[in-house]
């Protein structure tokens, strides 16, 4: 009887067992697997080996991609990150207005990343935007056209995607700040510290794992860098703010060439195990740490 | 003044200056889209309007051209409606059933499957597209609505199954014994005794799932078909794709109409989406 009713629960949960071994797992592999072959159009058996990871890391476009997603990660990670627990810390510290700030901060994370890059070109564009308004106020040599500047272009989209963001992390850390300890707070009085040195030198290393958490969250979101750009500069001026993502997608619609594509996916792959791993693991002992 | 309170003014005064910049780009697309062509070409983007006009709402709505046809942004909002409906349905029935079917049943192997697929959601999208777009068209469900909603459920069950194994997880243990006790079998437990007590989780879900399938482009882009393009697809086409004279006002208005849909969602239950936030983010 038990077994018999156990037997639903396995049916139930088959949806599951497919979407993650299936689809999941299984695209996986034969993505891989394309990325050993010269397919074009279609999946060929015919294997290359390495060939189209070689030709990867030889086409000018693959290194831009890599070198854009870098820079961009790094500084929506590190900016984000910053920003949201100051961010957090105040609203933490002043007990007001809570509700209102957290709104503000909080309603670009609604917006899709199309939109987050159509508002940004606007207010960037040289012609009518943040320059103009700036030199027509009488600073007449006012420079803001990073967007139209190959060296810069990526900043913009970091900052773009930062503005979008940066509530998301103040957020977590703004939950993680309510779960610590209010004796604390007095412990800190009795001894002198000053307030901003409690939230840098002792709830800082508290929030440990709420920081690991923000940063998964932004670490996956950075690897899919691929809306925003097109919105905001479709990868241009020329292919100076070109992103992995953007790449593979051109390369299995537009380009058709689906093996250097799934090598390029697998890389991208490879490189979020690579990042992901340690953060996953350090956020597990700060629970068991948390848990003693 | 105090030491302390002048660290009061200027905590407050950061906060104050923060706001703003955060504030100033929906600003600027609101009057913007409230604008004339020419007041935009001559004027200040920060200024308000001189002359105050609805036109390029109404444009943005119902003729502008996006891509072959110019009918407007309305088209996008109907098929995004489409896909958000059912695969936000879908996606809740099916997270409620394997979150209460790991949470209550230990079925043997289950927590290895559930890893699995929480190891899934971390796999870039690009890396499963492309076998994807085979399987969908193996299935004949390729560039149909059925096809972009099975893929929206598919990559959506990794964190509704986490939102709804967190809240059951959570739930005594007694009642769903005391209705093992009384016989009932897995699926009356589930209906009688599990889902009743649901409507908060079901409500985080449904906005998380909302907002995100509506703010979703790669998806649609590939698996909606020309007819459904989502309302996303619809507005990036308007926007960069068009030929001719860039219409600010009308970018901005159709800007502002596809956020709408997730904007509305986001400041009358601001409060759950925090709290799926919290509850999805923070106990994974």
């Amino acid at each position: 009887m038990v077994n018999f009713r156990r037997a639903r629960a396995y049916v139930a949960l088959l949806p599951m067992a497919i979407t993650a071994c299936v689809i999941y797992f299984g695209t996986t592999l034969w993505s891989l697997r394309v990325s050993f072959s010269s397919s074009r159009t279609f999946p060929t058996d015919n294997f290359v080996g390495l060939a189209q990871y070689a030709r990867l890391f030889t086409d000018d476009r693959w290194l831009v991609s890599l070198a854009n997603l870098a820079i961009y990660g790094t500084l929506v990670i590190v900016v984000c990150l910053v920003l949201g627990f100051l961010l957090a810390a105040l609203i933490d510290a002043q007990a007001r207005n809570e509700g209102a700030l957290r709104s503000v901060f909080l309603y670009p994370y609604a917006l899709s990343f199309v939109a987050t890059g159509i508002i940004w070109q606007w207010l960037l564009n040289p012609t009518n935007g943040i320059q103009e308004a700036a030199r027509r106020l009488g600073f007449a040599d006012f420079q803001f056209d990073w967007i139209v500047d190959p060296d810069k272009v990526i900043y913009t989209v970091a900052i773009a995607a930062i503005w979008q963001s940066c509530g998301l992390v103040m957020v977590i850390l703004l939950a993680g700040l309510r779960g610590i300890d209010p004796d604390i707070w007095k412990a800190a009085r009795l001894d002198g510290i000053p307030a901003w040195r409690v939230y840098v030198s002792i709830v800082r290393p508290m929030l440990a794992h709420s920081f690991a958490t923000a940063t998964i969250l932004l670490l996956t979101a950075v690897v899919k860098l691929y809306d925003i750009v097109v919105a905001m500069t479709q990868g241009g001026p020329g292919t100076a703010s070109e992103v992995p993502a953007k790449y593979i997608m051109d390369h299995l619609f537009g380009r058709a060439n689906i093996a250097l594509a799934s090598a390029g996916s697998i890389v991208l792959l490879i490189t979020v195990g690579i990042l992901l791993a340690p953060i996953l693991y350090l956020r597990r002992y700060s629970a068991r740490l948390a848990a003693r | 003044m105090s030491p302390r309170r002048a660290a009061r003014i200027g905590l407050y005064a950061f906060l104050a200056s923060a706001a703003l910049c955060f504030l100033l780009p929906l600003y600027v697309m609101l009057v913007t889209s409230f604008k004339s062509l020419d007041e935009i070409r001559l004027g200040n983007i920060f200024a308000l309007p001189g002359t105050f006009t609805l036109d390029a709402w109404r444009a943005a709505w119902s003729t502008v051209c996006t891509g072959v046809s110019c009918e407007g942004i309305r088209g996008g909002f109907s098929n995004s409606l489409l896909i958000a409906i059912p695969s936000t349905v879908f996606a809740i029935a099916f997270g409620a059933l394997n979150g209460y079917a790991l949470a209550f049943w230990r079925a043997r192997g289950a927590n290895v499957l559930f890893a699995l697929l929480m190891m899934g959601a971390f796999v870039p999208l690009q890396v499963m597209i492309y076998p994807l777009v085979r399987v969908t068209a193996m299935l004949h469900i390729f560039g149909t609505l059925s096809g972009i909603v099975l893929v929206h459920v598919i990559f959506s069950m990794p964190l509704m199954t986490l939102l709804f194994r967190n809240y059951y997880a959570a739930l005594p243990v007694e009642l769903f014994n005391a209705a093992r006790v009384d016989g009932a079998g897995f699926l009356r437990t589930f209906a009688h005794v599990v889902l009743p007590m649901s409507p908060p989780i079901i409500v985080v879900a449904a906005i998380m799932q909302v907002t995100g399938v509506w703010n979703d482009y790669l998806l649609g882009l590939v698996f909606a078909g020309r007819d459904n393009l989502p309302m996303t697809v619809q507005l990036n086409n308007l926007v960069n794709t068009t030929t001719g004279t860039r219409l600010y006002n009308v970018d901005m208005a159709a800007t502002l109409l596809t956020a709408l849909v997730p904007l509305v969602l986001y400041f009358t239950a601001g409060r759950w989406f925090v709290r799926g936030i919290a509850t999805g983010a923070l106990k994974g």
